[in-house]
């Protein structure tokens, strides 16, 4: 296998469910070994994607490919190079870690020979020696997630999908878990949704915002910090005479601008909210005018805006679109 | 089927390290043990036309009615409610294999669980040191009359069972096919309203699929090939659907 194909290539994916299009017209492509952060608010069409990633479900139109094997036509193929760890993750009750592993590991074709050695690789990778012969049922919701987590790369596939596998872990557990996941970068190509937005900024490479089936945003965090939100907020603490604020902001950077404003506080300090329109940084500049503009600071720190300000600024965008688009239909009718 | 043998020897482990299946032995010996010393009290009332055995399996249905839909309506009903078919699908396996190796770790409990009745015929043959009490016709007959229907009865279970992702509705589900198909066919074949002579070849269609029919050539030593064919058909029938059943659910779902 050539590094020349992408891992994943999705064109023109479209899945509806009875007419009602989850899935609407997404296209993305993965490099091998990237890591993928899959974002969108509940009932975006994440799980119906990664569904049709694997071969479980078939897609409406559109075709997708997995290491240049198309789903459709070969979904023998496309089993074998991925490991997939579905939503809630569910395992069966009443099967002992070991024996489950062993069970999938023959499942996924792993030759006898090399699968106890393989078994406790993974036990050890995702820290589950002390519970390999617990029964899954009797685990803790941590431990359970770690089981499916171990499941999936259990056969090293090139490929593995996981659909939320932070959730309900404690923040200790979801260390653990990006820890292990940062670790498969660069040997295998990781896509992983979640609702906890700092976990995707950490782990991955690559961020994929959907919202109603459609892909709203992507690119690396960084990327879409900029394309999204495009502009830097800063925050102020200053006393002082504040009416000619705005011409001395208009001075250094003509985007600048006031924001919102707290009230003074017993020792005459406001809290200001500034933003600017780019990304350089103006922080000096802002430090000097002011104070010698007699106005004394106490505080200025450049917000980093998060990943959540991206979502909700890129979901929002795709809303407004949309609403915008019911709107003109319905004048139009 | 290369993965059969793995999905075969899990769900066989699966079953013997479940308590619900010896709970279900349990039951089921018995159930029947009651129905077989109800036989032997009668027998030692007043001498009887036949032989225990033929007595004993003639009410085989007994049995069919309960322990079939609890058997089957767990296998995959339960995995779509958890989603482990989700995981199982996404594997290398194909939905035949799933299905058939469901389909005959329940058949192969099931004979295992007729299998021991022999034991009450073992204990009679010890005590009675009679030989006219075991008939070893209608034994053999009765036992593989048992094997061969009992194929087309888990398959019908298994069906059901692919066809909800609720165990209880799956077991009234199959114990409602099996009545239709055991019960019913006897009612339709007494109907009146069949004697017409544009029905002529539904009266023969019902005549032929009369279970209990089968049952009383089988333990005459008739084993008939139409028969045997009735219900290996009926069987890779049953099955095959049960996969559609799968499958029809991945779509919609």
């Amino acid at each position: 296998m050539s590094d020349a194909t992408p891992a994943i290539a999705v064109s023109h994916l479209v899945k509806s469910y009875a007419g009602v299009p989850a899935v609407n017209d997404i296209s993305f492509t993965l490099a091998r070994g990237e890591i993928l952060g899959f974002l969108g608010p509940n009932g975006a069409g994440k799980s119906t994607t990664m569904r049709i990633l694997t071969g479980y479900l078939p897609a409406t139109s559109g075709h997708v490919a997995v290491c240049g094997q198309p789903v459709a036509t070969a979904p023998d193929a496309v089993k074998r190079l991925i490991g997939y760890m579905p939503e809630n993750n569910p395992l069966p009750d009443d099967m002992r870690v070991s024996e489950y592993l062993y069970f999938r590991g023959r499942l996924k074709e792993i030759p006898r020979r090399k699968l106890g050695p393989r078994i406790d690789e993974v036990l050890e990778l995702c820290d589950l020696k002390r519970v390999r012969h617990k029964i899954i049922g009797k685990l803790s919701k941590g431990f359970r997630q770690r089981v499916g987590i171990a499941e999936a790369i259990l056969a090293e596939p090139p490929v593995i999908i996981m659909d939320e596998p932070t959730i309900g872990l404690d923040p200790h557990q979801i260390l653990i878990v990006r820890d292990l996941i940062a670790s498969l970068r660069g040997r295998m190509t990781v896509i992983i949704s979640s609702h906890i937005l700092p976990e995707i900024e950490v782990t991955c490479d690559r961020v994929l915002i959907i919202n109603q089936g459609r892909v709203v945003a992507q690119g690396t965090p960084a990327d879409l910090r900029r394309e999204v939100l495009g502009r830097t907020r800063y925050q102020l603490e200053v006393a002082g005479d504040l009416t000619g604020l705005p011409i001395l902001l208009g001075a250094i950077d003509p985007t600048l601008e006031a924001g919102e404003r707290s009230e003074p506080g017993a020792d005459g300090f406001v809290t200001l909210t500034l933003t600017a329109g780019h990304d350089t940084d103006l922080g000096e500049a802002l430090l000097r005018t002011l104070a010698s503009a007699g106005l004394r600071i106490r505080a200025l720190s450049r917000a980093h805006p998060t990943l959540e300000d991206v979502f909700l600024a890129a979901t929002r965008r795709s809303w407004d679109v949309k609403s915008d688009a019911i709107r003109q239909s319905a004048s139009r009718s | 089927m290369k993965h059969f043998p793995t999905l075969l020897n899990h769900e066989v482990r699966m079953l013997l390290v479940n308590p619900s299946t010896y709970i279900a032995a349990t039951a089921f010996l018995v159930f029947m043990g009651f129905i077989f010393t109800g036989i032997l009290e009668s027998y030692s009332r007043a001498p009887q036309e036949t032989s225990p055995a033929h007595v004993f399996f003639q009410l085989f249905w007994l049995p069919v009615f309960f322990m079939v839909p609890l058997l089957t309506m767990k296998c995959l009903a339960e995995e779509r409610r958890l989603g482990t078919i989700e995981t199982l699908l996404t594997t290398p396996v194909t939905t035949t294999e799933v299905v058939l190796g469901k389909y005959s770790a329940a058949y192969l409990l099931y004979l295992t669980l007729w299998g021991s009745t022999g034991g009450f015929f073992w204990i009679l043959h010890k005590f009675a040191g009679d030989a006219r009490f075991l008939d070893t016709g209608p034994l053999l007959g009765g036992y593989l009359f048992i094997a061969v229907s009992g194929l087309l009865f888990i398959a019908v279970g298994v069906f059901a069972s692919s066809l909800s992702r609720n165990q209880a509705v799956a077991g009234i589900l199959g114990f409602t096919m099996l009545f239709a198909l055991i019960i019913g066919l006897r009612f339709l074949d007494d109907a009146a309203w069949l004697e017409r002579d544009v029905l002529q070849a539904v009266k023969a269609t019902v005549e032929y699929a009369q279970i209990f029919q089968h049952y009383e050539d089988f333990t005459r030593g008739v084993v008939d090939t139409r028969q045997l064919l009735f219900y290996l058909s009926g069987t890779v029938l049953a099955l095959i659907f049960s996969i559609l059943g799968v499958e029809a659910k991945l779509l919609h779902s």
